[in-house]
């Protein structure tokens, strides 16, 4: 067991899809110490795992529920899930309660090494003992699993933990349980809890340094994850949500839909494994907290002029290739097509998503609420890149979008 | 050796309209479902992506979609003392082929059947005497009324998200709406389409002569919907692309748009696609079945053991299959006993070719059921009283699309070949319309459905072979609506007005529609029928057949609502009575 370590990414999150919660271990006592738990502490359990997306990095594509191995690919190199099925020798099944607390809110790992923070436990560290081992109780009722995962796939020198040490005195505040606003309602702060703990929308949506760390100061301002935008949550009137109302927010979270998008890539893995799971007020409290967000405070651009060459040409692919789905206003029709009006993700200031989408097609996320799963074809084998950067700076300056103009290059790298 | 699979509650055969209907009913209260197809999978956004220009030497010519001869075709011959030869290339009609079947490539109209369609025979009795049926017409009664339809109806235009605008509301009569329809419980869940501008000058032409269009109930959307399933559609764009082609835009009511993403979420439903069902087995007694037997493509077989079995095919393949299972007595014509096989009906369709020289038409702007229609020459609708002939059909100027290869027109003197067809084929394009009916089809003692004595397919079982021709019935019907039609021609302008009545006798050649029904119609009795008012075998109380098949005679319009409402109506008889008390629903 040398290597069972767990996991985890790096560099937090700074790639790292979602994800989840590791840990790992095992070995000493407690096995069989723990008691059952009562039947509420775990439905309780099962339900901070939806909230905390553990599935995401913990289940593999086709694998056992928990049982590990999925790729977590970081900008410092690639982490496997680990397996946090209750087997004693390949899961958790011998931590003890405080080891699994230890590993999930402080990064700790039960042999007393460093964890990775794909376990995104700088978020975690918000969430009290008590909802943690509400979910050591759900797991805990898991058919154990044997699979022994290799969590740690990172070179040299990434592949020393020790280096976390530095890393988590750097960039872990350990501000400890997430603490109420008393200014703001109980669903703001239910919001915020969930958002900034086990909801760790931070790891993707919050720009990362160099080594991986957040940039606090631009807290959920967006990033680009994997080569996808993961848009501003804030409410800038462009890139951000300041177009949403909280419903379109809580509708979006609930069915992966909404007036206005369509959620595919890894904000649709999201819904499905986390979000479509939560209830209606929490789903709600999430919006409102969102909601209260302030903008960045970047000044708006001025959209491109409609008389420039590429906004002429993009215009007639547009209404050629798109208008029939999107509409001639660039309004789509809700749920099922997205708008390219008032869209961050057209308007990002790196148009990632949208090159990828135009590029190489997308589907969007089926729920049980919303299941028709529509689809964009991909584009890439009919329209050349300077046709594709043609019509993309053509709908970030149209309809009152206004973005950077794309150019041939930039869809060249993406293609 | 047929490889014996595991037990299902319920095993579906075919996943068209109503295959998927049924299954996501079905699955969704938490039966064991498995749907067994013959073709391939299909998807919305996977195989109809609007990115692809649409491909018409491949959809309409070679028939992409469809049913091929080598699957499986049929024999036909015109009357009882002709030996039937194998259609080797399907024209006339054009079954599908894999998920959706043949909703895939269908163009949307969704009709209700009128309230005197449910008791033709004694509605035409009485209104023009028994002597008004010949003695081969083996026309009857359906075994319900459109009352206890209507709900079921419902329910299918709000599964497809029907465009159109209600005429008969709660038995108000609706301006714009057809007059003629049984009072609706509720408007379309959409708004009619907007119209093009040959089927707005045919409906102000038919408006000025008394009569009433109505704009076509279509599953073509006019505007984004969410159906009852939570799926949503778009907003139908008018790409001209519908009959022979499935819908990348989500906005054609078809099952891959409407069900299947609210079915695959199911998690006891199973879809085994490529697998050809080729009999139902029975136990001992023959009173029940107790598997399917299918092969896959690699030609390996298996059996399917499942409590329940649906018949969801096409409509003549489901009849094959009770055939060649041994469900029910085959129908023989010349004793006129037996039941399965019999009164096999068609549709009568016509056209009248327009010509206005002076204007522009722009055919391509187009959806498969954007158009207007009219019932006023439809059923008993109009006095028959020394017509010699009873029923009629639908009027209508539809535009369904100007593609390059398929709707071309000619008109009469014009060049057949050479750079003289090409300019007159050019200036036809824009000029030359075709105004169309779809006649009526009365059921006869010699239209029929059997099983070929000669032809085999590719597992070696009899093909279906066809008894089919038209009767004066439907001949003189043609005559006199298409003459009608021609006067809503002539008052719109046209220069040119040339009528195509049907004339005999019937061909497999050229298409004419694929509203191919009868074979295993419904009844109050087993005497006349191969299933009861709930779609349920007389014979075998654990299979159900659905489809047009079901239809006691054909009506003069679309018979894809009425296949809808069926599988909905059935769907409602298995979950709340069948499975509480398995057995026959009706006592025979």
């Amino acid at each position: 067991m040398r290597h069972m370590i767990s996991r985890t990414s790096l560099g937090a999150g700074a790639a790292l899809v979602v994800a989840a919660m590791l840990c790992l271990v095992h070995g000493q006592d407690t096995a069989g110490t723990t008691q059952p738990a009562d039947p509420q502490t775990i439905a309780q359990g099962k339900y901070l795992v939806y909230a905390g997306d553990c599935v995401a990095c913990h289940t593999a594509v086709g694998g056992a529920p928990f049982a590990g191995g999925t790729v977590i690919n970081t900008p410092f190199g690639k982490l496997l899930g680990p397996n946090i099925t209750p087997d004693v020798a390949t899961g958790i099944g011998g931590w003890t309660d405080d080891q699994f607390v230890r590993a999930v809110k402080y990064g700790i790992g039960h042999r007393d090494h460093y964890l990775y923070p794909g376990l995104p436990y700088i978020y975690f560290n918000k969430v009290p003992r008590a909802d943690i081992l509400k979910i050591r109780a759900y797991l805990a009722t898991l058919p154990p699993v044997n699979n022994r995962i290799h969590a740690d796939q990172l070179p040299f020198p990434f592949s020393i933990r020790l280096g976390m040490f530095g890393w988590d005195l750097l960039f872990f505040p350990k501000t400890g349980d997430y603490q109420p606003d008393p200014n703001q309602s109980a669903e703001w702060n239910r919001g915020a809890y969930l958002v900034q703990g086990l909801g760790h929308c931070a790891a993707c949506h919050t720009p990362k340094n160099l080594l991986g760390g957040d940039r606090t100061h631009q807290e959920l301002q967006g990033a680009v994850v994997n080569g996808w935008n993961a848009p501003p949550l804030v409410n800038d009137q462009h890139t951000g949500l300041a177009a949403w109302s909280a419903d379109d927010i809580e509708t979006y979270l609930k069915t992966g839909h909404n007036a206005f998008a369509d959620s595919s890539g890894d904000m649709a893995d999201v819904v499905t494994h986390s979000t479509s799971h939560l209830t209606d007020a929490d789903d709600k409290a999430i919006a409102v907290y969102l909601k209260s967000l302030p903008g960045s405070g970047v000044a708006p651009l001025a959209p491109i002029a409609a008389t420039d060459p590429a906004m002429i040409a993009g215009g007639h692919i547009y209404a050629d290739e798109c208008a029939a789905c999107h509409t001639g206003a660039g309004t789509g029709l809700p749920l099922i097509f997205p708008a390219l009006a008032v869209s961050p993700i057209v308007q990002a200031e790196t148009p990632a998503t949208l090159l990828q989408i135009v590029l190489h097609g997308g589907r969007s996320v089926a729920t049980t609420t919303a299941p028709t799963a529509s689809a964009m074809p991909a584009f890439g084998g009919q329209l050349t890149d300077q046709e594709i950067a043609d019509v993309s700076t053509y709908l970030r300056n149209s309809w009152g979008n206004a973005a950077p103009a794309v150019s041939a290059e930039q869809v060249a790298k993406v293609r | 050796m047929a490889r014996k699979l595991p037990h299902k509650d319920v095993a579906i055969i075919g996943l068209g309209w109503t295959g998927a209907i049924l299954a996501y009913e079905l699955s969704s209260m938490g039966l064991d479902v498995v749907a067994i197809e013959r073709g391939p999978w299909r998807d919305t956004a996977t195989d109809f992506p609007p990115a692809w220009a649409p491909d018409e030497l491949r959809n309409v010519i070679r028939l992409g979609l469809f049913q091929q001869p080598a699957q499986s075709t049929v024999t036909l011959r015109n009357n009882l003392n002709q030996t039937a030869l194998p259609v080797r290339k399907f024209g006339s009609f054009t079954p599908g082929n894999g998920l959706g079947g043949a909703g895939v490539h269908w163009n949307g109209m969704t009709y209700r059947l009128m309230e005197s369609d449910f008791n033709w025979r004694t509605h035409n009795t009485q209104h023009y005497g028994a002597g008004a049926i010949p003695d081969q017409m083996t026309i009857q009664d359906w075994p319900m009324t459109f009352q206890e339809l209507e709900p079921y109806y419902d329910r299918f235009e709000k599964l497809c998200g029907t465009s159109g605008k209600a005429g008969n509301l709660q038995g108000q009569i609706k301006p714009g709406g057809n007059p003629f329809e049984g009072p609706r419980s509720s408007e379309y869940p959409t708004p009619p389409d907007r119209q093009p501008y040959t089927p707005t000058m045919f409906a102000e032409a038919a408006t000025g002569m008394g009569y009433h269009p109505f704009p076509i109930p279509s599953g073509n959307v006019s505007q984004s919907y969410t159906n009852p399933l939570g799926v949503t559609m778009g907003q139908c764009s008018y790409c001209g692309f519908c009959d022979f082609f499935g819908c990348g835009n989500y906005s054609k009511s078809s099952a891959q748009t409407c069900v299947v993403p609210a079915l695959i979420l199911q998690k006891t439903f199973e879809a085994r696609m490529n697998a050809n069902v080729t009999k139902i087995n029975l136990d001992s007694t023959g009173k029940k079945a107790i598997s399917v037997s299918y092969f896959d493509d690699n030609g390996e077989e298996f059996e399917q053991p499942a409590d329940l079995v649906l018949v969801c095919a096409f409509s003549f393949n489901c009849v094959h299959l009770l055939l060649l299972s041994g469900i029910g007595t085959p129908y023989d014509p010349v004793a006129g006993t037996g039941v399965v096989g019999r009164n096999y009906a068609y549709q009568c369709t016509s056209g009248v070719t327009v010509n206005f020289p002076d204007k522009l038409l722009n055919p391509f702007i187009a959806g498969g059921a954007v158009g207007m229609s009219l019932f006023d020459y439809n059923g008993d609708n109009f006095d028959h009283t020394n017509l010699g002939f009873i029923g009629g059909g639908v009027l209508q100027a539809c535009q369904t699309g100007g593609k390059p290869l398929s709707q071309l027109s000619s008109l009469p003197g014009d060049p057949t070949w050479g750079s003289g067809w090409k300019r007159a084929v050019k200036n036809n394009y824009q000029t030359t319309y075709a105004l169309g009916t779809q006649g009526a089809v009365q059921s006869y003692r010699d239209a029929c459905l059997d099983l070929d004595p000669t032809y085999k397919d590719r597992y070696g079982s009899p093909l279906l072979r066809m008894t089919f021709d038209w009767h004066d019935n439907e001949l003189k019907m043609s005559a006199y609506i298409t003459g009608k039609l021609a006067e809503i021609g002539k008052a719109m302008g046209a220069a040119q007005v040339i009528p195509h009545p049907r004339k005999g006798p019937y061909t497999v050649i050229p298409y004419q529609t694929t509203h191919n029904t009868g074979g295993a119609v419904a009844g109050d009795n087993p005497t006349n029928s191969v299933v009861n008012k709930y779609m349920q075998s007389w014979d075998v109380p654990n299979v159900f057949v659905f489809g047009a098949c079901a239809f006691p005679q054909n009506v003069g319009f679309n018979p894809t609502g009425m296949v809808g409402a069926l599988a909905y109506w059935g769907a409602d008889a298995i979950k709340n009575q069948y499975l509480k008390n398995p057995g026959p629903l009706v006592a025979s």
